[in-house]
């Protein structure tokens, strides 16, 4: 107990020198929590866009339709194939689609597009469709009507109320024509999606396609998307063979690929910022070796072991390393709420590939409770661990040398 | 009469292998409980050299230091530490003091060291801080302190584990000549009142002469051990 006031009583005999420490180690975990905070808050929020802008986290397809995305590869829907989906605790939501390919027409144009047949509802709540609605409003199961994406609109010429006419294949090599109703139009940050998608309840399309009760894909979504790999393989074994389970990152490789490469990165950043701390705390230790040498020689000399020496350098440490810990957790806190709410901006050429990928040019911050404990909890070993140091020169202490000057 | 210290044909050599340099050179000392002993002698003439053998800090190269028929020179480095906490009372030139502790908890320190519990601490400080006059200074800081109160704290912390000797490396140095004396004066009270062993090194002419027996060292040889010559002071007390 004593050991431990005379610590607090050391921490506090050069004020300064404990000021630098902590405050090294306070700015140290305050940028690594922005850090990584980012990092992760970039990643997430990368696979959110990806996964609310059409293509869902995971999505069921009958085995070989995405290698060809054909309505010959599209199944009956069954209510006992959804059952065993959502049988999966880790399933929050399944929509049902009818995708295939159209050729859209106003009074003069024509252009080719997407023809997205979906559960107006269920689809909601997977990707937020009803948010894009610009102008117009959003689908109802019964209705005999289409949301355009704005691209697609502004090329038709075509505005709410008007009327679009589709022509393509359907099912089997029927032929599918058919006059809507333009109730909407949708916007996406995807140039890709904004420019050629259509949407049309599922009973429409299954309509228009002539492909009664067939559905091409289900789109999922989850509670807890760390694990996609295994939430894979557990919805693929009772759906046996005659299916295909696809997460986004098989579904769109390239946006892995880029958040990888991003990633790593971010982990050099990281691996520098530590380096720095530790030379800023370790500065702090070699002064205060040399300052307090000559009392540690004499201390030794009149009888007080190396053990207790030790650890009363080491309760310095931790106390040291503690406050500037918690203090630094406690000032990021706020500081990564506030740039979750108002995200730092990209600029430049970063902003148009972000864009044309169809993603927010926006670095929001994660406020993963994990984040802040994971990365004061390292600093703090970094800490602890370069406190290791004293340790060592006291072990070396010769008090006759210590004390000569 | 019992012997405290008795150092054995005791000799440190530095820089060996270069230019040997004989620190000490087979020195024989007895100290008896209850004396007085000044170490003398020119600067470089081994007197720290040799009080670090006596109270453990340093080992000799040759011979044995024998403390209470121990010879400690057979300790190891960590048996040497629990040796001078229980039985060497250290007093240094200067900086004696931890700086954020108070002169209480300075002297408090080594009984906390020794594990003694508070209540019996408690009446041991408050009966060394008598005997050094300095009661009223119990809870000041080192800073606040003159050098001479300085070093007449450390004398109590030198006492405060009852050690068997006192060994102190010209504790007045760095004092005034009032200072000094008066320091002084607290270490001869406590020799004759007590009984405590004093061996100390000093060049300081009237420190010398206040001791009662002067051991002469040059060249880390003892050159002469005499009772002291002039007792003047003694009378004077009478
Ligand atoms: N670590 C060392 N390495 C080499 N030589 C040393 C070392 N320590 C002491 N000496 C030498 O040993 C001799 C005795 O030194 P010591 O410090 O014991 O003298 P001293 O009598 O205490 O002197 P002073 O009155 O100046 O304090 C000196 O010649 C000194 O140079
Ligand atoms: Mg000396």
């Amino acid at each position: 107990m004593w050991l431990i006031k005379m610590a607090w009583k050391n921490m506090w005999r050069n004020r300064s020198r404990t000021a630098i420490t902590m405050a090294a180690i306070f700015f140290a975990v305050i940028l690594s929590v922005i850090a990584s905070s980012l990092k992760d808050g970039i990643f997430s929020n990368l696979v959110k866009n990806v996964v609310s802008f059409y293509t869902g986290y995971i999505q069921i397809h009958k085995k070989g339709f995405w290698d060809e995305q054909t309505l010959d590869n599209s199944f009956k829907s069954s209510s006992k194939t959804v059952r065993l989906i959502r049988g999966n605790k880790n399933v929050t939501a399944v929509a049902s689609r009818l995708e295939s390919f159209a050729l859209a027409s106003s009074v003069n144009i024509t252009k080719g597009c997407l023809v997205a047949g979906i559960e107006p509802e269920k689809e909601n709540r997977i990707t937020f469709l009803e948010k894009k609605v610009i102008q117009g409003s959003y689908l109802l199961d019964t209705d005999y009507a289409v949301l355009l994406s704005q691209g697609l609109a502004e090329r038709l010429k075509l505005t709410t109320n008007d009327t679009v006419v589709l022509i393509g294949q359907g099912y089997h090599g029927a032929t599918a024509a058919g006059k809507y109703l333009v109730k909407g139009i949708v916007k996406f940050g995807s140039p890709d999606l904004n420019s050629r998608t259509l949407f049309m309840p599922l009973a429409t399309a299954q309509n228009f396609y002539n492909a009664d009760s067939m559905i091409t894909s289900y789109v999922l979504s989850l509670r807890n998307t760390n694990n996609l790999q295994g939430i894979r393989s557990q919805l693929g074994e009772p759906l046996g063979r005659d299916f295909e389970v696809m997460s986004w990152e098989e579904m769109m490789p390239e946006v892995k690929q880029h958040i990888q490469t991003d990633s790593s990165n971010m982990k050099y950043v990281q691996g520098i910022l530590y380096l720095l701390i530790c030379f800023g705390i370790f500065g702090t230790l070699l002064m205060m070796m040399v300052e307090r040498k000559f009392e540690m020689g004499m201390l030794v000399s009149i009888g007080m072991k190396k053990s207790k020496l030790i650890i009363l350098l080491l309760y310095e440490s931790v106390f040291t390393v503690l406050v500037g810990c918690l203090l630094g957790i406690t000032a990021s806190i706020p500081l990564v709420y506030y740039l979750n709410r108002h995200p730092i901006k990209m600029g430049g050429e970063t902003a148009k590939v972000y864009e044309r990928f169809g993603f927010e040019a926006i670095f929001p911050t994660s406020t993963e409770v994990s984040i802040f404990i994971y990365q004061g909890i390292v600093v703090l070993i970094i800490g602890l661990l370069l406190s290791l140091y004293p340790m060592y020169k006291v072990i070396r202490l010769d008090p006759v040398t210590a004390m000569k000057r | 009469m019992n012997t405290v210290i008795d150092a054995h044909n005791v000799s440190k050599v530095y820089n060996r292998e270069t230019v040997p340099v004989y620190a000490i050179n087979n020195v024989h000392l007895h100290i008896e409980k209850g004396e007085f002993a000044a170490l003398v002698g020119p600067s470089g003439s081994g007197k720290t050299t040799l009080l670090n053998l006596i109270g453990g800090l340093d080992k000799p190269d040759t011979g044995s230091v024998f403390i209470n028929e121990l010879d400690i020179t057979k300790l190891s480095a960590n048996k040497l530490i629990d040796f001078r906490l229980k039985n060497i009372g250290f007093v240094f030139q200067s900086f004696n003091l931890i700086p954020v502790l108070t002169a209480k908890e300075n002297v408090e320190l080594i009984m906390q060291l020794q594990g003694i519990e508070k209540s019996v601490r408690d009446v041991r400080v408050q009966q060394l801080f008598r005997q050094i006059e300095m009661s009223d200074k119990m809870d000041v800081r080192p800073a606040q302190l003159s050098g001479g109160q300085q070093q007449r704290v450390a004398v109590a912390r030198a006492l405060a584990s009852r050690p068997k000797f006192v060994l102190a490396d010209e504790p007045t140095a760095n004092l005034d000549s009032k200072s000094a004396f008066n320091l002084l004066d607290i270490m001869t009270k406590l020799n004759k009142e007590e009984h405590i062993t004093f061996l100390f090194s000093t060049h300081d002419q009237r420190v010398i002469e206040r001791a009662r027996r002067i051991i002469t060292l040059v060249d880390g040889r003892i050159v002469s051990d005499t009772a002291a010559v002039s007792t003047r002071h003694e009378k004077a007390d009478v």
